[in-house]
C-alpha cells in the first residue's frame, strides 16, 4: 500500500497526468491491449474455428452499409467470412505477443551483450561492437525475409506455418539487438567511472554481481525508452512481414497478414477488409510510439520545460 | 610480524612511450588496530598507494615492484577471485564523497545485503539484523527505517555513516579511509572523525587514513607518513613529527595552517605547485621549492634516516630550525 501511494505521489505520475497525450495514448493502448488478451471472451466468432465460418458471409461490408450491412458483423467479414472485427481481435493478439516476445528477447540478449562489452571493455567489447556495426548495415527486414524466406523454402509452408510465431520473434529479436547492446554500453561506459563500482569493488563483489546487480539498475531509463518504442518496431516488423506473405499464415491471421489478405480486393470496392485493420494498426503503433516520446521526455532531465 | 607490511612498493603507469612512477620505493606498516595517516598534496601518490594495497589500480597503473604482505600473504601476487576475498572482507575502504559511493539507485538496505551477501554465506533476514545494527553503531537514528531510503534522501553526514557502516559490516581487520570528510562540512567532519576514532578502537581495526588534512591526522592517528611526488619523505610517530618536522615540505605544511597566533597577517604558503610526475626535478624532488635547498639537493637523492623510528628523506635535516606548530599543543 505505501509503495502504491509514494507511486501515485511520484514524480513521473505527476509528470504523467499533466500531460494529455500520454493519458489519452495510455487510454488507448491500454483499452488495445485488454481487447487484445480479452479477445476469446470479447470476440462475437471464433476466426480459428472453420466450422462457424460460412463462404457465403465472405465479403459483407461494415453495419453503417445500410444496403449490404448485416447486423451480425459490425466491422463486416473478409473474403473468407470471417467476421472482422473478430478477426482484428485475435490478430492484435497475436501482433502484440510477438511484439513483446521479440522485444524480451532483443532486450536480454542486448543488455547482457552491451553490460559485458562496456564493462569489460577490450577485446569482447571490440568484437560486439563490430557484429553490432556489421548487423546494423543490413535492414532488419532484409535479415528477416532472407531467414525466414530459407527457413519457409527448407522446411515447407506447413511446418512454417504452425511455427510462424516463433519464428518470427527469433528473427525480430534477434535482428535487433545492437540496438540496446549500443544503448546500454554507452550507459555503462559512463557509469562505470563513477565512484559506486569503485565502491562495488573495494567490497569485493564478482563483475558479474557489479554489472547486472549495481550499473544495470542505472541504466533501466534508457532501455524503458527504447523498449517502448522497439513495441512498436517489432509490430511494424511484424506486420510488414506478414504483408509480405512471409509473416503470419491465412488461417492465423495478424494485423499484418490481415492488411495483406484484403490488398486484392481493395479495386474491388471491399476497402474494409485493408482500411479497418490499418487504423487499428496505425493506432497501436502511433500510441505506443507517443507513450514512448512522452517516457524519454519523463526520464531525461535535461529536458523538463516547465 | 605486523599485519600487513608494504615493502619497497612501486607502482608505474605505462602511457605509451614514457612510464610515470606513481610511487616510489615506498615502505610502510600496519599493526593491529593502530592507526597510519598518509598526508601530501594532491598528485603525491597517496591515493595510488591505498589502491595498490586492494590491487585496484586503474588500468594502465600496475605494481611493478615490491610486496604488500597481509597476514603473510602478498597481496599483489593473489589472483582475482583470492583478491575478492581481501576486499570489503579483511580490508574496506571509505572513500571521498559519500554520494559517489553509494548506488544512486538502490536502497541502504539493498547495499549492506549485497555486500554481506558477497561474502558470507548468510540468509537476507540474518543480513539485515547485521546491517541494522552496524547503522546502530555508526549512530544512526531510526536505521530500521533508514535502511528502506534511498542515498538522495539521506544528509551528506547520513551518506557517509552509512558508508562507514558498510565498510565495518564484515568486521574487516584494515579500514582504508581516502579523504573521507573532505565532502562533508567542517562541524559534520569532526563528528564522523570521532565516530571513525571510536569504531576502530572499540573494534580494534587498522586504519590508513590519507589526507590532506593535517589537523584530522593529528587527532585521530598514532603514526604518520608525509608523501611528497611518489616518495615517503618524512615518517614517524604523529606527535613526534607534527611537533618537531625535520623535512622542510612537512614543515612548509605545518606552516601553512592557519594559526591562532598570527591572526591578521597572510597564511604561509609552499611556493610553486608539485611537479608533474613526467618531470621530476633532479635530486630531491622538493629542492625547486625549498627554503633549505643547497646545490647539492639537485644531485643527491635523499634516503629516509633518523633515530627512533623518526626517518627524514633529507640532507639537511640536522639544519631545519625547529618548528612549533599548535596542532602539538593540543
Amino acid at each position: 500500500m505505501i509503495n502504491l501511494k509514494s507511486l501515485l505521489n511520484s514524480d513521473l505520475v505527476y509528470r504523467f497526468r499533466k500531460d494529455k497525450v500520454a493519458v489519452v495514448s495510455l487510454a488507448i493502448v491500454f483499452v488495445l491491449i485488454s481487447c487484445a488478451v480479452l479477445a476469446p471472451v470479447l470476440s462475437p466468432f471464433d476466426p480459428y474455428d472453420l466450422k462457424s465460418i460460412d463462404l457465403m458471409d465472405s465479403e459483407i461490408p461494415p453495419i453503417w452499409n445500410e444496403e449490404e450491412g448485416d447486423s451480425r458483423f459490425l466491422f463486416g467479414t473478409d473474403p473468407q467470412g470471417r467476421d472482422l472485427l473478430s478477426t482484428i481481435l485475435y490478430g492484435m493478439r497475436i501482433s502484440l505477443t510477438i511484439g513483446f516476445f521479440a522485444v524480451l528477447l532483443q532486450g536480454v540478449l542486448g543488455v547482457t551483450i552491451g553490460l559485458l562489452s562496456g564493462y569489460l571493455g577490450g577485446k569482447i567489447d571490440a568484437f560486439f561492437m563490430r557484429l553490432a556495426d556489421i548487423q546494423l548495415s543490413f535492414s532488419t527486414l532484409m535479415v528477416a525475409i532472407i531467414t525466414l524466406a530459407v527457413f519457409q523454402a527448407a522446411f515447407g509452408a506447413e511446418l512454417y506455418s504452425e511455427l510462424a510465431i516463433f519464428m518470427l520473434v527469433l528473427v525480430i529479436g534477434i535482428a535487433e539487438w545492437p540496438q540496446y547492446a549500443r544503448t546500454v554500453r554507452a550507459s555503462v561506459l559512463a557509469e562505470k567511472h563513477k565512484e559506486y563500482v569503485d565502491a562495488a569493488r573495494v567490497i569485493g563483489m564478482s563483475p558479474m554481481r557489479i554489472m547486472f546487480r549495481h550499473i544495470f539498475p542505472n541504466t533501466l531509463s534508457p532501455i524503458l525508452v527504447i523498449s517502448t518504442i522497439q513495441v512498436a518496431n517489432a509490430i511494424i516488423s511484424e506486420a510488414a512481414l506478414s504483408f509480405l506473405g512471409l509473416g503470419m499464415p491465412v488461417n492465423k491471421p495478424s494485423l499484418g497478414s490481415l492488411i495483406s489478405s484484403g490488398f486484392e480486393f481493395i479495386f474491388s470496392g471491399s476497402w474494409w477488409i485493408t482500411v479497418i485493420p490499418s487504423f487499428f494498426l496505425i493506432l497501436l503503433i502511433l500510441t505506443i510510439n507517443l507513450l514512448g516520446d512522452w517516457l524519454r521526455d519523463a526520464l531525461n532531465p535535461k529536458l523538463y520545460k516547465d | 610480524m605486523a599485519l600487513l607490511e608494504v615493502k619497497d612498493l612501486e607502482v608505474e603507469f605505462p602511457l605509451g612511450r614514457v612510464t610515470l612512477q606513481a610511487i616510489r620505493k615506498v615502505s610502510f606498516s600496519l599493526e593491529r588496530g593502530e592507526r597510519l595517516g598518509i598526508v601530501g598534496e594532491s598528485g603525491a601518490g597517496k591515493s595510488v598507494a591505498a589502491f595498490s594495497i586492494l590491487n585496484l589500480l586503474s588500468r594502465p597503473g600496475r605494481i611493478s615492484g615490491g610486496e604488500i604482505l597481509f597476514d603473510g600473504d602478498d597481496l599483489s601476487k593473489l589472483d582475482d577471485v583470492e583478491m575478492r576475498h581481501i576486499r570489503g572482507n579483511q580490508i574496506s575502504m571509505i572513500f571521498q564523497d559519500p554520494m559517489m559511493t553509494l548506488n544512486p539507485v538502490l536502497t541502504v538496505a539493498t547495499q549492506m545485503i549485497e555486500c554481506l551477501k558477497a561474502h558470507r554465506k548468510i540468509s537476507t533476514k540474518q543480513a539485515r539484523d547485521i546491517s541494522v545494527s552496524k547503522l546502530k553503531e555508526v549512530m544512526i537514528p531510526s536505521p530500521e527505517e533508514r535502511m528502506n531510503s534511498y542515498p538522495h534522501e539521506l544528509s551528506g553526514g547520513m551518506r557517509q555513516r552509512v558508508v562507514i557502516a558498510m565498510a565495518l559490516l564484515t568486521d574487516p581487520e584494515i579500514i582504508i579511509a581516502d579523504e573521507p570528510t573532505t565532502a562533508l562540512d567542517v562541524t559534520i567532519q569532526a563528528e564522523i572523525m570521532a565516530l571513525m576514532l571510536d569504531l576502530c578502537k572499540s573494534n580494534n581495526v587498522g586504519l590508513i587514513l590519507i589526507t590532506h588534512d593535517l589537523a584530522v591526522v593529528s587527532q585521530v592517528t598514532e603514526k604518520i607518513m608525509v608523501m611528497y611526488a611518489g616518495r615517503v619523505v618524512e615518517e614517524g610517530a604523529t606527535h613526534e613529527v607534527i611537533t618537531n618536522p625535520k623535512h622542510p615540505y612537512t614543515r612548509g605544511l605545518l606552516k601553512a595552517l592557519p594559526q591562532e597566533n598570527t591572526a591578521g597577517s597572510r597564511l604561509n604558503q609552499i611556493r610553486g605547485t608539485m611537479p608533474s610526475l613526467n618531470a621530476l626535478p633532479k635530486g630531491c624532488a622538493f629542492n625547486p621549492r625549498c627554503d633549505f635547498a643547497s646545490s647539492e639537493c639537485s644531485i643527491v637523492v635523499p634516503k629516509l634516516e633518523g633515530d627512533d623510528g623518526h626517518h627524514t628523506a633529507c640532507i639537511h635535516r640536522e639544519e631545519i630550525p625547529p618548528f612549533k606548530s599548535e596542532l602539538g599543543k593540543a
